[in-house]
Order: structure tokens, then sequence, then C-alpha cells
């Protein structure tokens, strides 16, 4: 049964620059956020691919010592700052929220132009730190190396993360306020699909941690500019504060970073096995609760740094307890896979991948929460492998798989199935064999930041090289059939999948004002298996 | 597909937005967006007052010391003008719940006098400590040799705290003079007055930041040291 493409949708409603760039669109917004984000996607990973390169032999003779410094320091910061925090959220966030509670758009659609302007002028600021000089300190901008001894852009690239992160407080402040008074009627919280929970929990550590950066990277600005003695110790600071400021934040953005994917995989189970996902109610709390403790784990970064052992002790344990909301999603999305009718269509291979990556990073991250085993690792491959393992592993397959899931209601078109399943494979191959290495690596002494190795390191780096040259081209592929699909594809119908949610409701690509009539929801977000039939708009 | 009613829809109001289903909702959902918009507040000024507490413990007799060179009689009027110009805000808030145009027009205008004159007074105090050498950084000059770094960080301190408190009041004075231009043609009034509330919250947020940052600054040196 062919399905039809509607004749109005919100790619129709008026062409030309003008009508993207002054849109007020939720969805538009996410498209011009998908476009800019992928841009930062490719330029990070350029730089993955040129760091790899270099370690291919022990010498590190591709670059000189400058400039892998500069390469590790800037695929950090565009990967963190320009893609892993804002991808999900800003593009399928802003895409789906309001479509799942049943409204027109987000509560504030002008702020919501207004961040992506902001999250562009952040982008070029960075572009613009690129281009004239580069930095060198980590993405982490330890002072006093950023304050003091760096002679790279340390100011201009902490004005950027300043901005940027405005971009990404703004987001979050339209995601609490729409959840909180634009949904539908009959939709209750505990009706609402768990994406929005893990997106509401998303937006809360947006609200709490994102400022904390924002004022350091404004200290860091001042001190590198006038000479404010915060945290250089010649100047009377104390630089174990910064380490504090900058993890308070810095450590639950990687729930920023990974919550919204589990949204994205709570989604994904329950589609393509039919079922209602296990424990609703545990996977809606674990999503706050990861946010609560999110904030009390900072300290771990800091086993090293001179921190109090009591104080590393409590860090130590808190962290430990992240475990339990994180196995809580594990064991639930594994238990409605359970007996259920498990259609390996793309999305879902990258749930599973999403489900067996994650568990191996969350693991080593227990690893790594032990006091006497991290101080064996500590800045060692082993976090690097750990931290690419809940990163890549699970951020990028999630937004992939989300990706896949609502391009159809994005595009109202289908890709070719057998390629994207193949590229999830590729790229499923390619990130273990890129990063699987890296674990033995650091276990056996490879400090993380190193131009050059001893040679009996060369066979696993050389194998992380080959794995990242496979993931790379398996990143390639998609960016070219979604292309692709835009124009060639088949249309896709309301609801290709056969799922329920409000999104699937109405057409693909759906109306400028999402619905026709506001729906009211009667049913619990996951109500399989009722709308079986597939391709029936 | 269900027929399901449309919500009675009453007669539009011309400031009710295309996405909201009443005035109602648009008018909560402004509120909840400051209130929210002003926890991120109280976090960005909360990494300061951190930093704040950290070296006042570290370096107690430095900033008794630093203290003291701050102008207490500038401080407490500025203090007494902040204050006044919630008042006058939360009046311009209240005409606006009132339906009065006028009233809004009226107390609007009085705090951004009162947010000027405070503005004014701040330039005033920073620019006798750039004649005293109070700015740090190579210039910087301190008469007790011992404090002169900690000295240098509760300046570096002042500057940034009642800076970006500066910094936070050319803002409101900026949306003061939004929504002078709103109250003029009219869209404020005939029920639709939350704008005026939400730049009322945001007011009273810089007021209540400076009121932590006057004790905090000016008066801790008359405390630790009995004068």
């Amino acid at each position: 049964m062919a399905a039809e493409f509607p004749a109005h949708h919100y790619l129709n409603d008026g062409y030309g620059i003008r009508s993207w760039l002054l849109t007020r669109d939720h969805k538009r917004i996410a498209l011009l956020y998908l476009a800019a984000i992928t841009v930062f996607f490719f330029v990070g990973g350029a730089f993955a691919v040129l760091i790899r390169l270099d370690l291919a032999t022990p010498p590190g003779d591709v670059v000189s010592d400058d400039t892998y410094n500069q390469l590790f320091t800037m695929h950090g910061v565009v990967m963190v700052f320009f893609f892993l925090i804002p991808a999900i959220p800003a593009i399928l966030g802003n895409f789906l929220v309001p479509l799942m509670i049943g409204a027109k758009d987000l509560a504030f659609p002008k702020l919501n132009l207004l961040s992506w302007y902001i999250y562009m002028a952040g982008g070029l600021m960075g572009v613009y730190v690129l281009l004239t000089g580069s930095l060198d300190t980590g993405w982490t901008m330890y002072a006093p190396l950023s304050t003091r001894f760096s002679t790279t852009r340390v100011a201009p690239a902490a004005l950027a993360v300043f901005v940027t992160g405005f971009s990404s407080i703004l987001t979050a402040l339209n995601f609490i306020v729409t959840i909180h008074r634009m949904r539908a009627p009959g939709l209750t919280w505990f009706k609402m699909p768990l994406f929005l929970w893990s997106t509401y929990a998303t937006s809360l550590i947006v609200i709490l941690g994102t400022p904390v950066v924002a004022i350091t990277a404004l200290l860091i600005f001042v001190e590198r500019l006038f000479r404010f003695g915060f945290f250089d110790p010649a100047l009377g600071g104390d630089p174990v504060l910064f380490q504090h400021l900058f993890w308070f934040y810095s450590h639950p953005a990687v729930y920023i970073m990974i919550l919204p994917a589990m949204g994205v995989i709570s989604e994904l189970v329950a589609a393509f096995c039919r079922k209602p996902v296990f424990g609703y109610s545990f996977v809606a709390f674990s999503s706050l609760g990861i946010a609560v403790l999110g904030f009390l784990v900072w300290g771990h970064h800091m086993f090293v740094a001179g921190q109090s052992v009591y104080a590393s002790l409590v860090f130590s344990m808190l962290s430990f307890l992240v475990a339990i909301p994180s196995a809580i999603k594990v064991f639930n999305w594994t238990a409605t896979m359970y007996k259920g009718s498990v259609s390996w269509d793309t999305p879902m291979l990258y749930a599973i991948g999403f489900i067996g990556l994650f568990t191996i990073g969350g693991l080593t991250g227990l690893f790594l929460a032990s006091i006497g085993l991290d101080v064996h690792v500590h800045d060692t491959y082993f976090i690097v492998a750990h931290f690419h393992y809940i990163m890549v592993g699970g951020t990028i397959m999630g937004y992939l798989g989300g990706l896949h899931y609502w391009w159809p209601k994005i595009s109202g078109r289908l890709y070719p199935e057998g390629l994207s399943k193949l590229s999830a494979w590729i790229i499923f191959i390619g990130f273990n064999l890129t990063f699987f290495p890296q674990f033995i690596l650091g276990y056996l002494g490879m400090p993380r930041r190193y131009h050059a190795y001893p040679p009996e390191f060369q066979v696993l780096n050389v194998l992380s090289s080959a794995g990242a040259s496979i993931l790379g081209f398996g990143y390639l592929l998609p960016m070219f059939y979604l292309a692709w699909s835009l124009r060639y594809g088949r249309p896709a119908g309301a609801n290709p999948w056969g799922a329920c949610g409000l999104e699937w409701q109405t057409t693909s690509p759906p109306p400028t004002e999402n619905f026709a009539v506001t729906p009211t929801v009667t049913e619990s977000p996951y109500h399989y298996p009722s709308p079986a039939v597939k391709h029936v708009a | 597909m269900t027929h399901a009613a449309q919500p009675h829809q009453p007669a539009h109001h011309p400031a009710l937005a295309h996405h909201f289903d009443d005035l109602a909702q648009q008018q909560e959902a402004a509120s909840l967006g400051m209130w929210v918009f002003l926890l991120t507040e109280i976090l960005f000024f909360g990494g300061l007052f951190l930093v704040y507490t950290i070296y006042r413990a570290w370096y107690p007799e430095a900033f008794a010391s630093s203290s003291h060179h701050l102008d207490i009689p500038l401080g407490t009027i500025n203090t007494a003008v902040l204050i006044g110009s919630s008042l006058t805000m939360a009046m311009a808030v209240h005409a606006a719940q009132m339906n009065s145009r006028k009233g809004v027009m009226i107390f609007l205008v009085l705090t951004m006098i009162l947010g000027s004159v405070f503005l004014g007074i701040k330039g005033v105090e920073y620019s006798h400590k750039f004649h005293e050498h109070l700015i740090p950084g190579p210039d910087f000059a301190y008469a007790e040799a011992e404090f002169f770094r900690p000295a240098q960080i509760f300046f570096s301190l002042y500057f940034v705290m009642t800076g970006l408190h500066a910094l936070h009041m050319i803002v409101g004075l900026g949306l003061m003079i939004w929504m002078l231009v709103w109250a003029h043609k009219g869209v404020i009034g005939n029920g639709y007055y939350s704008p005026v509330e939400v730049v009322g919250l945001y007011w009273h947020f810089v007021d209540i930041v400076w009121i932590f940052l006057f004790p905090l600054l000016y008066l801790i040196g008359r405390h630790a040291t009995g004068h």
C-alpha cells in the first residue's frame, strides 16, 4: 500500500532563506540545528582522524607536538560543546517535544530561534579560535595552564564555551516550561513518553549546571585578560578550585549527553518489541535519579588532584550509586525485549548496540569510581576508552538510532533499509575496534594526550586507528543516504513503524501547526500492540 | 480520527500567541519561564559566591582589610536606592494587573531613574578605585604589603561580582524600555500583564543579589575588626 505524501507540511510552508532563518517553527529550527551540528560533528571527527593517523606509529611523525596538543583539544571542545551536548536535545528534542505532547510549538518560539543564533555565535567563535591559533590546553582548560602558560587562544575559547552554554540553557528552559504548561488534554505526567522524562531531567541538569561552567569560563577569561588571580597560585589563587567548579558542571554534562540518548532508547525498544516499556515509572524516575546523583559525584575526577581522602571516599561511594538508576534502565530495556516480537529494523540495531556498549562503558565507570584502581589508570587510555564507550557508543548510537527512527517523520520519506542496516553494523564494528584496544592500552599504562609512545604499544594502536577509519566511513554513509532519501525516498506515511505516540498520529512530515485537531490522550504511551498495521496513513 | 470537541475559544486577545490555548496559559508559561531562568541565575552567581567564600576563609584578615577601602556611605545609599526601585517596580506590576497603562509607565520610569542613579553611584565608586590603584593587575597598589595578593583577589571578586550585577541592571533597564514601548502601544493592559510581571521578577532578583553583595563586600571589615 503506497503512502501518500501530504500536500501541505512544514517543509513546503514557505520557501527561501528568510523562511528558514526567521522561522519560529520548532521543526524547522530542529533542522537548522541538524545542519549546524552535523558540520561540527564532521569537523570534530576530522580532528579524531588526524589524531589516530598520528598514533599509528610510535614516534608521532605526522604532526608536530604542538599541533597534536591542539588536535586533541579541539576534538574535545568541538565534540563536547558543539556536538554531544546539543545533538539530541536541540535536534530531536526540538522536533519532538511539542509533537509528543500534542502542542503546536514550544512555549517560546522566538527564544527557540534565539537559542540557535546563540549556538551559531558560539560556534563561530570556536571557528575563530581554530583559525587564529587554536587551543592546546585540553578541553578541560585547567588553570594555570590555561590562564598563564598557554600561548593559544584561551580567552576567545572560554568565551565561546560561555556563549554556547546560554544556548543550551534557553533550550532547556523552553522544554521545561513546555512540558509543564502545554501538554494536550489527558496527557498526565505518567502518560508521557519516556523520551520526555529524560528530556525533562536533562533540562534540569542544564538549568542548574551550565551557569556554573559559564561563570567558570568567565573567570578564566578575566584572569587571562586582566590577570585577576582566581585560579593562578602565583597570584594567590587555587587551581584546584577551578577543577571543582569545572567538574561541578562537566560531570553532570556527561548526563546531559547520555540521558537524552537513554530516552531515545526507551522509545525504540518499545516500538520495535511492540511492548510497553517494562517498569515505566522506574525508568522515568531513574532519569531524575541520574540527574540528582550526577551533581554529587564530580570529585571522582580529582582523586589525584590533592583532594582530601575523606572527600574522595564520599565521592567514590556516591559515584557507585549512579550505577543503580543506570542499571534500572538497562535491565528494564532488556526485560521489555524479553518475549517481545522484536523487529530488526535499523533503529533497533542502534538500540541494541547502545545497550551493549553503554553497559561496558558503565561498568568500566565503576572501576574508575574505585579510588585505588582509578589512581592506577588515571589519565591513561583506559579513561579515554571508558568515556568514548559512553559518549560515542552511548550518545551517538542513541542519536543515530533516534535520527533513523524519526527520519520518516522529519522528512516524510523512507531511507534505503539494506544500506542503513549495513552502516549500523559498520559503525558498531568500527567503534569496538577503535576503542576496545584502548582499554588494554590504558591498563598497560599508555597515558592519554601523549604524542609518542613506546613501540610495544603499536599493535593495539594500529588496531585502534584501523577501527577509526572504519568508524569514520560508517558515519559518512548515513549522511549520504539520508540526504538521498530527501528527494528519492518513498513516502513514509504517517506511521511507518506502526508505533504508538502522538507524533505518529499526524502526517509525515507534519503540518506547521503539527495537528489538525488538538489530540486528546486517553491511553498509556506504549499501548502496544494496538496500531499493528504498517504503512497506513 | 476522533472528532474531539475543540475547547471553547474566548474572543481572541490581540496579545495571544497562536500556539497557546488562552491568555492564562500564555501568562503562566511566561511566569514559569522566568522562574526557571532565575534558577539558572542563582547558580550563575552561586559560583561566584562559592569562590568568595573559599577565599574569604583562606584570607580573612586580607578580606577585612580590603573591605575598609570600599565606600560604605555610597554603598548604603545605593542599597536604599535599589530597594526603592524594587518598590516602584512592584507598583508597576500592580498597575499592569489593574490595567492602568498610565500607572505602568509612571512607575517604570521611576524604577529606571532609581536604577540609573544606582549605576551612576557605582560608576563614581569605580572611578575612586581606579584613582586609588585598587584595580587588580599591573597597576595594583596596596599599603599593607602582606595583603598584596589576597587583596587583589578581593578586588577581583569585587569588580567581577558588582560588574556582573551592574550588567544585569543594564539589561533590566533595557527590558523596561521595551515594556514602556509596549505599554505605550497598548499591548500591556486589557488583562495582559505578564511581560511586566516577569521583568519585575527579574528586577527583584537583581535587587536580592545586591542585598547579599553589600554586606559581604562592604561590611565584613567592620564586623571582623570591631570598628
